[in-house]
């Protein structure tokens, strides 16, 4: 059992040494003068100046269409979410499955679908909204499933019958009595939503233009083009953005799923 | 209005969305693969053409290989952090969780840094190890995104496992490989496939991490991006899509039907 154990623990640091020590060396890199001689060479900040010069926009970018994308994810998937929650049955299911498709198909096959059908429509193809919409499709079950989980797990129908005999409409209960009830799906939805999007590749390789290069499509080309020191402090500066959302996203979706226990 | 008209109401933006750009997009993209020289017969093109039968399997191959690595790896590791409390044990599950928000391309990159000319083994081993476009760099990762995927799924599982039936068998006198095999194993059987099919899929249709590292290598998600932008084989790069939407949307099928949810997103 001693060895058993002993092998066990192993095996997880290895696995924890493979997936930490590349971002570590990556972090390193960035701020290191040569990283062929080590850091040795002396550290510096220079690397992260040369990325901001030539992806600031594209850093910008992306907060844009992260932030609209949470936007019409909140106007289309929480109402949803509602819907779905207040009929649940086998159409709800076959909704929630066909919206759920973005995850199980590729981003890849996804982007030459709408490409195939929206591609000649040459304002909409070029403008940012194009790869708007890629994003809205990838993030929105995430959106609506983790509001419609928490909705699912309160007694919804007892609430409003309370607020209804109280006289409010159908839009006002919305409005006071559920969305308020909702609150802890739509913030673990929320941030689910914007720490994919501005992650996301492979939709927005096929989708973007040279003039419209999100955060990952410009570190794609930096790891394609650029010396290792500008990779990784482009790299460095992605990590610094998506790890506090990554882990106030687990901590919110944490939070919202004891209330679905 | 009433209550049922305002619920209907509700659902509209959602079926506009969804008809504008994933129904109508998706049948678009089905019915482009057959408007080649070959028409509908282009998916029998696939099996009789030497290149994509050996992308098609070789691309299974790679993700049956991950899938079985990090099988292994993530249920050991998984069942070690159930059982276990330490010190540092937060940090080493907040490691093991973190790539789940990496783009394909960054995990790519994390490859590079570790198997690159410039990586870490060819600087502790200089002029020998580069590793990094090679298969084994494709497959190290895959590997990388589908450890944190698999663990968390193997460790909800394992968090529901009475911890009374592992000591009954063990107090029946069970060795321990008895009580893994026995005990252990089938009551995490319907997880281990849900987290099995989650990574097949994801390593089938990972296209940033190919692109990164497979430029010498034919992985279907590859071959797809060069038919479409190098050789303008639209109805070739629409059918192979279709194909691989099928099987990754099977996989995760029925992964759904041996397990709640799933956590799936692009490598």
């Amino acid at each position: 059992m001693r060895i058993g154990k002993a092998l066990q623990l192993a095996v997880t640091l290895l696995a924890a040494a493979f997936l930490l020590v590349p971002t570590i060396q990556s972090v390193l890199a960035g701020v290191t003068v040569n990283y062929f001689q080590g850091i040795r060479s002396g550290l510096t900040l220079d690397w992260i100046a040369v990325v901001w010069g030539l992806y600031a926009s594209s850093i910008f970018l992306s907060l844009g269409i992260a932030l609209a994308c949470l936007c019409v994810t909140l106007v289309i998937g929480v109402p949803a979410a509602y819907a779905l929650a207040r009929n649940p049955g086998r159409l709800s299911r076959a909704v929630e499955e066909f919206i759920s498709l973005p995850l199980a198909i590729p981003g890849l096959a996804l982007a030459l679908a709408l490409l195939q059908l929206y591609g000649s429509y040459k304002g909409f193809r070029m403008s940012w909204t194009f790869i708007l919409v890629g994003h809205v499709l990838y993030t929105l079950p995430f959106m609506v499933r983790s509001v419609q989980s928490v909705l699912a797990a309160i007694d919804l129908k007892t609430l409003e019958e309370g607020a209804a005999t109280l006289g409010a409409g159908p839009a006002r209960r919305f409005v006071d009595v559920v969305v308020p009830n909702a609150l802890p799906g739509i913030l673990a939805g929320a941030l689910t939503v914007v720490t994919l999007s501005i992650g996301e590749f492979n939709l927005t390789w096929m989708l973007h233009t040279p003039f419209l290069k999100t955060l990952p499509v410009g570190l794609a080309d930096s790891y394609a083009s650029m010396r290792l020191e500008i990779a990784s402090a482009y790299t460095l500066i992605f990590f610094v953005m998506i790890v506090p959302l990554l882990l106030a996203m687990q901590w919110a979706s944490a939070r919202a799923q004891q209330i679905t226990k | 209005m009433s209550s049922r008209q305002f619920v209907a109401l509700c659902l509209v933006p959602l079926a506009i969305f969804a008809l504008t750009f994933l129904a109508l997009p998706l049948v678009r993209l089905v019915l482009a693969s057959g408007e080649g020289e070959a028409g509908w017969g282009i998916y029998w093109q696939i099996l009789h053409t030497p290149r994509y039968l050996t992308t098609l399997v070789q691309t299974v191959l790679v993700s049956v290989s991950v899938t079985t690595a990090a099988l292994a790896v993530s249920t050991t590791a998984g069942l070690f952090l159930t059982r276990n409390r330490f010190r540092g044990r937060a940090v080493l599950l907040s490691i093991l969780t973190l790539p789940l928000a990496f783009p394909g391309v960054v995990v790519g990159f994390m490859i590079i840094l570790l198997g690159g000319r410039q990586g870490l083994f060819n600087t502790i081993f200089p002029g020998h190890v580069v590793f990094a476009y090679s298969i084994f760099g494709l497959f190290l990762g895959y590997l990388y995104f589908s450890i944190p995927r698999v663990l968390l799924t193997v460790m909800a599982a394992a968090e529901k496992i009475d911890p009374a039936l592992e000591e009954a068998a063990r107090t029946l006198g069970a060795p321990p490989h008895r009580v893994l095999r026995d005990v252990l194993i089938p009551a995490l059987a319907p997880a281990l496939v849900a987290a099995g099919a989650i990574a097949f899929a994801t390593a089938m249709g990972a296209f940033g991490t190919a692109f990164t590292l497979a430029t010498n290598i034919d992985v279907l998600p590859m071959v797809i991006y060069t038919e479409f932008t190098l050789s303008a084989n639209i109805a070739m790069a629409a059918a192979l899509s279709v194909l691989l939407g099928i099987v990754t949307w099977g996989m995760l099928f029925l992964a759904r039907s041996f397990s709640g949810s799933t956590i799936a997103a692009g490598g």
